[in-house]
C-alpha cells in the first residue's frame, strides 16, 4: 500500500527536480520542450544564473551535451556543467541567454536589412555545425535567441544529428512546418539540407519581398536536389540580395533588372536627375 | 514529439482490437489501474457499504467488458479517466434506480480483485477526505499508477539480482510514515553496502521507477497528446 506520505513523497519526485545535492537553486521555468524543461537556476558556485536544462532520458542529455561541448561558436550557446540529479534524470547548465526568441523579436516591426542580418548570423552558426558533421534538425524561429547586445544564438539542439551515424530514423523529431519532407519520412539519408530547408521556412516568415521569397522557396523545395546545396549558398544568395545584386532563385526580367538597378544606385540617380531638372528649368527661364 | 518511451500499446487502443484475446488483457491492464480508485470513490461518493461497493465495481466493469463503454471512448473530448468516472456515475446511478444485485453483476466474479485491501487502505485515509470527489478519484488514481509501478520495479529488480536497489527504494521512498524514513547510513548498514552504494542504488531505483510510471501512463492514454497532457499534470 502506498500509503499518504508516501503518495506525497513519489508525487513530489515527479513535480520538480530535487537540485539540493548540486551548486543550483531553481528559479523558474524558462521553457518545456520535447525534450526536456529547461529552468532558470542559480549556480552558487560562480554566483551567476544559468540556464539548466533537465531531461528525462539519458541518451537525449549525452547527445546534446556532446554536441554542444564540440561546437565552440558564439552563435551556439555554451555547455558549463553536466550531472545526474538524485531521481536519476540528468541535467546539464548552459549559458543563460538574455534577450527575446526570434519571433518575438521580429514582431517588432524590424526592418528587413536587420532581420536579413539576424538571418545571416544564424546561418553562419548553422553552417558552422555542419561543418563539424552536425546536423541541427530542428531549426525554426523559436529556437533562436537575440540577445540584449545583438547577439544571435541557436537554441536547442536536442534532437541534433552527426551526419557520421547512420540510424537517424527519428520520423516525428523536429517541427512540422520548418520539417524538410525526407525528415517527417524518416528517410534514413537526410543531410545538411533538412537545416536547408529549415532555414528556408524561416527566411519565409522573416520577408515578404519577391526575391527574398524566391531565395526561400528554392531553400525549401520539395526536392532535395534542387535546394541550395549547403547554407554557405543560401546565405550568399541572401547577401547578394543585400549587397544589391542579382540573385541565384530568381531568373530576372528586363524590369526586375531596371528596378534592381533603381534601388541599387538610387543615391546616384537622385543626383542625376536633380541635375537635369534644375539645368532644364534654368534653360527654360534663361530662354 | 514523443518525450518518452511508448514501448507499450495504448490499452484503450488495444480494447478495440479485433482479437479478443488482445482486448480481454487489454481489459485486465484498465481495471489493475483502475479497481481500487472505482471501489473506493463507490464508497464514499455513493456512501456504498464495502459490500455494496465490491459488487458495483465487478459489476460495472463486467458492464463495461459487455457493452464496450471504453471503445467509445474519444480523446479529443476529455480524459479517460474522466470518461471512465462519467461512466462509473452513470452506471451507479441506474444501478441503484434498478436496485437489483442481479442487474449490477452480483454475485459474479469478473477477476480477483482484493476489496478487503482497499477497504483497510480507506480506514487509513478517513481523516483526510474532501468533497472533492474529482480531485480524489485523480489521487487514488495516482496511487495506483504508483503502486502499479513499484510492483514492476520489484520484479524487474528480482529479475536482474538487484534485490537491495528496490530494498532502498521501498525503505526509503515508499516508507509509510517520515518517522520511519532510515538515513542512508542506516540503509547502508542494514544492507551491508556503503553510503554511496545506496545513493547510487536510490538513484536508479528511482530513474527506473519514473520510466515505469511513464510508461503505465502511456499504456493509460490513447493519444500522444492525451500522454503529454497526463504527463505534463504529473510533472508540474
Amino acid at each position: 500500500m502506498i500509503s499518504e506520505p508516501a503518495l506525497d513523497r513519489l508525487s513530489a519526485m515527479f513535480q520538480g527536480p530535487d537540485v539540493s545535492g548540486t551548486r543550483y537553486t531553481l528559479i523558474s521555468v524558462l521553457g518545456r520542450g520535447g525534450m526536456g524543461v529547461v529552468y532558470l537556476a542559480h549556480d552558487s558556485v560562480l554566483d551567476r544564473e544559468v540556464a539548466l536544462k533537465i531531461v528525462e532520458r539519458p541518451e537525449d542529455q549525452a547527445n546534446e551535451a556532446r554536441i554542444l561541448a564540440r561546437l565552440e561558436h558564439p552563435g551556439i550557446v555554451p555547455v558549463h556543467d553536466v550531472g545526474e540529479l538524485p531521481d536519476g534524470r540528468l541535467f546539464y547548465a548552459m549559458k543563460r541567454v538574455r534577450g527575446d526568441r526570434l519571433d518575438r523579436w521580429m514582431a517588432e516591426r524590424r526592418d528587413l536589412p536587420e532581420c536579413l542580418g539576424v538571418f545571416l548570423r544564424v546561418c553562419d552558426a548553422v553552417a558552422f555545425a555542419h561543418a563539424h558533421g552536425v546536423i541541427h534538425r530542428d531549426l525554426k524561429p523559436e529556437n533562436v535567441m537575440v540577445g540584449e547586445f545583438g547577439e544571435v544564438l541557436v537554441l536547442d539542439w536536442g534532437i541534433a544529428h552527426e551526419m557520421q551515424n547512420a540510424d537517424c530514423q527519428t520520423p516525428m523529431a523536429g517541427t512540422s512546418h520548418y520539417m524538410a519532407p525526407e525528415q517527417a519520412r524518416g528517410d534514413a539519408t537526410i543531410d545538411q539540407r533538412a537545416d536547408v530547408y529549415a532555414l528556408g521556412a524561416v527566411l519565409e516568415s522573416i520577408a515578404d519581398v519577391m526575391p527574398v521569397l524566391a531565395i526561400a522557396r528554392k531553400a525549401r523545395s520539395a526536392d532535395v536536389d534542387g535546394r541550395y546545396s549547403s547554407v554557405q549558398a543560401l546565405a550568399a544568395d541572401v547577401q547578394r540580395y543585400l549587397a544589391g545584386r542579382a540573385v541565384e532563385a530568381q531568373r530576372e526580367t528586363v524590369f526586375d533588372r531596371v528596378a534592381r538597378f533603381g534601388r541599387r544606385h538610387r543615391l546616384p540617380i537622385l543626383l542625376v536627375l536633380t541635375y537635369l531638372v534644375a539645368r532644364v528649368l534654368l534653360l527654360w527661364l534663361v530662354r | 514529439m514523443p518525450a518518452f518511451p511508448a514501448t507499450r500499446h495504448s490499452m484503450v487502443e488495444a480494447m478495440r482490437s479485433p482479437r479478443s484475446e488482445q482486448r480481454r488483457s487489454a481489459f485486465d491492464t484498465l481495471v489493475t489501474a483502475y479497481w481500487k480508485p472505482v471501489f473506493k470513490y463507490v464508497r464514499l461518493k455513493w456512501h456504498a457499504a464495502p459490500e455494496d461497493a465490491a459488487d458495483l465495481t465487478q459489476g460495472f466493469f463486467l458492464r463495461a467488458l459487455e457493452k464496450d463503454f471504453f471503445a467509445g471512448f474519444d480523446a479529443s473530448r476529455a480524459r479517460f479517466r474522466t470518461y471512465l468516472r462519467t461512466c462509473l456515475d452513470g452506471f451507479v446511478a441506474n444501478a441503484r434506480k434498478a436496485d437489483t444485485r442481479l442487474k449490477r453483476g452480483g454475485g459474479i466474479t469478473l477477476i480477483p480483485i482484493d476489496f478487503e485491501e482497499a477497504e483497510r487502505e480507506l480506514a487509513f485515509q478517513a481523516c483526510n477526505l474532501g468533497h472533492d470527489f474529482d480531485a480524489y478519484f485523480r489521487r487514488e488514481w495516482l496511487r495506483s499508477l504508483f503502486a502499479g509501478a513499484a510492483d514492476r520495479l520489484r520484479t524487474a529488480c528480482d529479475a536482474r539480482g538487484r534485490a537491495a536497489r528496490y530494498a532502498i527504494f521501498e525503505q526509503y521512498d515508499l516508507a509509510a510514515d517520515e518517522r520511519d524514513r532510515p538515513t542512508y547510513a542506516e540503509l547502508a548498514r542494514r544492507l551491508g553496502l556503503s553510503s554511496t552504494e545506496v545513493t547510487n542504488e536510490l538513484a536508479a531505483a528511482r530513474r527506473e521507477f519514473r520510466r515505469l510510471v511513464l510508461e503505465a501512463l502511456r499504456e493509460q492514454c490513447t493519444t500522444e497528446e492525451e500522454f503529454e497532457a497526463e504527463s505534463r499534470a504529473l510533472t508540474g
